[in-house]
């Protein structure tokens, strides 16, 4: 029989565990999040205020093809992603692009973000209402093993996120869009220059990021459920996690996701007992952390 | 000269008696509370378009409108002070705290610091709900009216408690304070330092390298918005009675800033313009019901199209063309 200090141990390694385990499902659904926003801020230098509204919007969508009509999860959440895709184009094409061509200074975009996220915010309401929304578990059952418990329907999710992100990377590696993106995020002048049909390869990254958020709340629909009022608080914790690893850089977005999912996990556990004080004590950290290192982790200067 | 004298006369006449007439003629008097809340944002907002002026995005000013109005509710319960002397005691140290955050925070740029601002609000809420001295999430209520102020033996504002109605009081100080502020702000923008902090909003370096001193002059153009979001803070829980850590939240924040934008960040006077079309156009909108947001976010969003540089913009179109 084991003595009482071993049984502490034990448990105390059970409990990271599981702490780690929850972390890293929450980081990869974090950093998928982070990956939309960082692509839209490195190609236009615009903050997407709109974020999280888009998120919001990918997880309504799912909940009507899914949860209401009856389809498969899968076409559902493609469903989400198709749409988002297509809002975000013409949100570029018809008001960020004149808004950046008309305004003497650039930061009038946040203005328009700003706005289109009470639109969004306004829409979702009169259509969904204000109600907690959920679908039905997509996996049922609990992996219980090496004393982590976690059910099968969030492992199945963070794999999938897993599994666009890493695809994400390669579609910016490899292909001949994803270099021209990368190629206007580093200079967009330079890019020019060498042929990169600017507006075009900007239309399809505002594209891709707002898809990449609905994805994101397509998955998350089917754990978490969705309401209208959760938009706001989503974009702001975006924004921590672009921050950590530094804006604009995709790294830097994945990086960001993880630890932020991480700090949450091992926050709320550590600090449960004190409730709100996790996110002081991130908030806290998070901005002496930038006061020594203003660009993040792995941010380019001055953003 | 003229032309702006004459402008200021009407803008006076317009506040001081057209508006107090107008609404005696409708009979409507709480529409008094509406026009203190304009000129009380309208400070605060203020103090936002003063850190666009030296290139800096602030989504925190939030943040310290409530440790303003915190600092005069505890000063006023706690300690017995007049409400009289809270405030400048309030805008002080917000200014002096805005001192110590500004210093870090103020090295970072673009979005970076619109972030970190903007993650401020949302320290300060958590914090009032943390702290003893707050009351958690029960605020602090019941507030005392402001006292009277008297010179020599001669009262100069009464008690505004013994008052009919309290609401006009309110109004004229804060339109008072709001006219003091754009003061304020108008000398310093028109004035040698104004426009050194203009080379700021262009180009740092490039100030530095002439021998501008640029961390001591934006923690001043800092601590002077902070001053004006701390006494707008302190004077609303004079009219309100009373304050909630979510009196100020992420959405006031975010509101002075677009109240900037909407008025124009070219011109001094934009944010009071904006904070009057923003809150009237708001209130205004309440009858519409469920489609208030709607209609806001969508007339948002076509201002910006057509005039995205503020509605002040208007006028130079004009005499451009």
């Amino acid at each position: 029989m084991p003595g009482p200090s071993i049984t502490f141990t034990w448990w105390i390694r059970r409990l990271m565990e599981q702490v780690i385990a929850n972390g890293l499902y929450l980081g990869a659904q974090y950093a998928l999040i982070a990956l939309g926003l960082t692509l839209i801020f490195g190609l236009m230098n615009v903050l997407n205020f709109a974020h999280g509204q888009m998120y919001v919007l990918g997880g309504f969508i799912t909940y009507t093809v899914y949860g209401q009509l009856g389809l498969p999860f899968a076409v559902a959440v493609i469903c989400s992603g198709i749409t988002l895709a297509v809002i975000g184009g013409f949100m570029e094409r018809y008001l960020f692009r004149t808004v950046i061509r008309r305004s003497h200074r650039e930061e009038s975009t946040m203005m328009l973000a700003a706005a289109t996220a009470f639109f969004f915010d306004a829409v979702m309401l009169l259509v969904f209402g204000e109600k907690q929304r959920g679908v039905p578990k997509i996996v049922k059952g609990v992996f219980n093993d090496f004393g982590v418990i976690l059910p099968y329907d969030r492992i199945l999710v963070g794999l999938i996120a897993a599994i666009l992100i890493l695809g994400f990377i390669a579609f910016m590696k490899y292909t001949k869009t994803g270099r021209a993106m990368r190629a206007l995020a580093q200079d967009r002048v330079a890019a020019q220059l060498m042929g990169v049909e600017v507006d075009r390869y900007t239309m399809i990254g505002f594209a891709l990021g707002a898809m990449l958020a609905g994805l994101v709340g397509g998955l998350l629909v089917s754990i978490t459920g969705v309401n209208s009022g959760i938009g706001g608080p989503i974009s702001i914790k975006a924004f921590m996690m672009i921050m950590i690893g530094g804006a604009g850089v995709v790294s830097g977005a994945i990086a960001g996701g993880f630890i932020l999912g991480m700090m949450e996990s091992v926050g709320l556990t550590v600090l449960r007992e004190y409730g709100d004080v996790t996110y002081l004590v991130i908030f806290a950290a998070l901005m002496m952390f930038l006061s020594i290192r203003p660009n993040g982790l792995m941010g380019k200067p001055w953003g | 000269m003229t032309k702006k004298l004459i402008g200021l006369v009407v803008f006076l006449l317009a506040v001081f008696i057209a508006v107090p007439m107008l609404i005696a003629a409708t009979g409507r008097t709480d529409l008094y509370y509406v026009f203190t809340s304009v000129a009380l944002l309208s400070i605060a907002s203020a103090g936002v378009w003063l850190t666009f002026f030296i290139g800096r995005i602030n989504i925190g000013q939030g943040a310290y409108a409530l440790m303003g109005g915190y600092v005069s509710a505890i000063l006023i319960m706690y300690y017995g002070w007049s409400f009289w002397w809270t405030l400048p005691v309030a805008g002080i140290f917000c200014a002096a705290a805005s001192i110590l955050i500004g210093f870090p925070i103020l090295r970072l740029r673009g979005v970076y610091f619109a972030m970190v601002t903007l993650i401020l609000t949302e320290v300060m809420r958590l914090l009032a709900l943390a702290l003893p001295i707050t009351n958690g999430a029960k605020g602090i209520t019941s507030i005392p009216p402001p006292g009277p102020i008297s010179l020599f033996g001669m009262t100069l504002v009464p008690d505004f408690a013994t008052l009919q109605n309290p609401r006009i009081a309110f109004y004229y100080l804060s339109v008072m304070l709001m006219i003091a502020c754009f003061a304020v702000l108008y000398r310093l923008v028109h004035s040698r330092i104004g426009h050194i902090c203009m080379s700021l909003q262009q180009n740092e370096e490039l100030a530095s390298s002439i021998g501008v001193n640029i961390a001591a002059l934006r923690v001043m153009a800092y601590a002077i918005s902070s001053f004006f979001g701390g006494l707008s803070g302190a004077v609303f829980i004079g009219a309100t009675q009373s304050i909630y850590p979510s009196s100020f939240t992420v959405t006031d924040s975010v509101n002075f800033m677009l109240n900037c934008f909407l008025g124009g960040l070219g011109y001094v006077f934009g944010p009071m313009l904006g904070t009057l079309v923003l809150y009237l156009g708001w209130n205004l909108l309440f009858s519409t019901g469920e489609f208030q947001l709607l209609i806001y976010s969508t007339a948002m969003i076509v201002l910006m199209l057509v005039l995205p540089n503020g509605l002040l913009s208007l006028g130079s179109f004009k005499r451009r063309g």
